[in-house]
């Protein structure tokens, strides 16, 4: 090839640092968008940081709600969802069920009587069709409006300042409703007798196109009964599993799934805005457990309870919660599926 | 693959521009979804998900494109470092442009997660659940993507000093529109088009 096109030395020069410039333009665009050139963005890492214990996460388990027991049973929808949603679980049959009773904590050894944050995931599969996954809690509003002051929240309860939950409180006046619910609601001896709250909002699609925003509820069919924390804790650190264990024996465990249907202006943004009591309730169908199973060979334990895994008819609505808790649970999961060792499983070789 | 063949075709010029803003745009998706938990999350892991299998088809189309077509041969005066560099780079880009989706979609089924793309096309899942699998998948797609994006820069680098410095016409021959300052060949060649 000849060179008779070769430019003069400057523009040789000039080129070199042009394109010095693109690429080294295109590397820090890059870095940036990573968040390595932004210490203050609110990243999955950072959630989970300020979740683990003092002494460091428990490597191997769900960096939240890290106590937990397996069950497996079927969702029996009696066909009134449908008139809110056309996701197929809530055409009338039955629909196979998985999921996981838990404890708000991040340690998976807490004794049960310090757990105040009861939870259930769930999932619940048609055999073709698509999947619906939730993770639910037992009070009745979330604690915080937004995802950043719910890590302002972990910060302020691990602070070593003895102010710190009160200067909390008073910057984030809706913590109060929660706060109230957490001191004086009383505890019960069995994950059977708690209602698990989805509190973030949804929207429902109809076969019509219209859209309902909704949040639902699993209200058990046993009797809750009152239980001091005192008593509870004598009861031993891992009652609620024991007990659930032993209760499935005389027979399936059952809730009803009761959705909620917002009026127009409810706070579907705020889970930590109760709605109004008089809103249409519509009961769609009942939960039937009949399997209880240790989580370290369970079924649970190899899903994530992401609550955006939603099939055809249901979305996520303007609440912030879900998109903030699918990030978080997924670097979770990454974590602890990479920790496997370090929780091992009973039985060795039983799983492929 | 005459002497008169300086230039892609038309077709793979187009998937090559195509692609390219697709693959930078999945790049800086994926990098930047991973690093948030504000709502924009959940967009941004759908169109990760829907653009990495239409990154897949298209690799596989580009793939067969090249493999009929073949490439225009690189300048004789290149020295041999060069072309090697050249020839390895290309392999590598092909390798992950089809490596990429193929290990998310599998490190997906893995996790036991449902893979829907928009439109609600669910994808079959490649594997059952594995922690093992799933950790070893993830590790190959995190640390991938950052090779991959070293090598479009590189790629990118080397495009501009073909384009700017050496002006060999190597840059022309994947342009997606005939350059005036192409080398005399390459005129000769476009200009009966214009």
């Amino acid at each position: 090839m000849p060179l008779f096109r070769q430019p003069p030395a400057r523009t040789i020069l000039g080129s070199f640092v042009l394109i010095a410039v693109i690429v080294g333009g295109g590397a820090a665009a890059f870095a940036y968008t990573a968040g390595w050139l932004s210490p203050g963005r609110l990243t999955p890492g950072k959630m989970l940081e300020a979740l683990a214990p003092p002494g460091g996460p428990a490597l191997g388990h769900r960096r939240n709600h890290a106590k937990g027991i397996c069950f497996t049973g079927v969702f029996e929808a009696n066909g009134s969802g449908a008139a809110l949603s056309r996701a197929e679980v809530f055409t009338r049959g039955q629909y196979p069920a998985l999921g996981r009773f838990n404890l708000g904590t991040a340690d998976p050894n807490a004794a049960d009587a310090t757990v105040r944050v009861r939870g259930m995931g769930l999932r619940i599969a048609p055999l073709d069709g698509q999947e619906w996954r939730t993770a639910m809690i037992d009070a009745p509003v979330f604690p915080v409006s937004t995802p950043r002051a719910f890590h302002e929240l972990l910060l302020a309860s691990a602070s070593k300042d003895a102010n710190a939950m009160e200067k909390f409180a008073a910057s984030n006046p809706e913590f109060a409703a929660f706060a109230g619910w957490a001191k004086s609601a009383p505890y019960t001896a069995s994950y059977a007798e708690e209602r698990y709250n989805s509190l973030d909002s949804f929207i429902f699609t109809d076969d019509f196109g219209a859209e309902h925003a909704a949040r639902w509820s699993l209200v058990p069919a046993a009797q809750p009964v009152a239980i001091s924390n005192d008593d509870l804790a004598k009861r031993g650190p891992d009652v609620l599993e024991r007990e659930i264990a032993e209760r499935i024996r005389s027979g399936p465990l059952r809730w009803t799934m009761v959705v909620t249907v917002a009026n127009p202006g409810d706070p579907t943004a705020d889970p930590s805005k109760a709605w109004p009591q008089d809103r249409r309730t519509v009961e769609v169908g009942t939960l039937i457990v009949h399997q209880i199973e240790a989580e370290p060979d369970g079924p649970c334990r190899e899903i994530n309870f992401d609550p955006t895994v939603l099939p055809p008819g249901m979305r996520t609505s303007d609440d912030p919660f879900p998109a903030a808790r699918s990030s978080v649970y997924r670097e979770s999961y990454d974590l602890r599926t990479a920790e496997a060792k370090d929780y091992p499983r009973a039985e060795v070789g039983a799983k492929p | 693959m005459s002497n008169s063949h300086y230039r892609f075709s038309p077709l793979q010029r187009l998937l090559h521009w195509l692609m390219a803003i697709c693959l930078l745009a999945m790049l800086f998706i994926g990098v930047g979804m991973v690093s948030t938990i504000m709502p924009k999350y959940l967009p941004l892991i759908s169109v990760h998900k829907s653009l990495g299998v239409a990154i897949l088809v298209l690799a596989l189309i580009r793939l067969a494109l090249r493999i009929h077509y073949g490439a225009p041969s690189l300048p004789t005066d290149l020295p041999v470092p060069m072309k090697l560099a050249a020839e390895l780079s290309h392999y590598a880009l092909y390798v992950l442009m089809i490596g990429m989706p193929l290990i998310g979609w599998t490190m997906l089924s893995t996790a036991a997660y449902p893979v829907v793309l928009y439109g609600g096309i669910q994808l079959p899942s490649l594997l059952p659940q594995s922690d093992t699998l799933h950790s070893l998948l993830w590790d190959a797609h995190y640390y991938l993507a950052f090779a991959f994006f070293a090598l479009v820069l590189l790629h990118v680098a080397a495009a501009l000093f073909h384009a700017l410095i050496r002006r060999d016409g190597v840059f022309e021959s994947i342009a997606p529109v005939p350059l005036r300052d192409g080398p005399r060949s390459l005129r000769d060649e476009v200009a009966p088009a214009e």
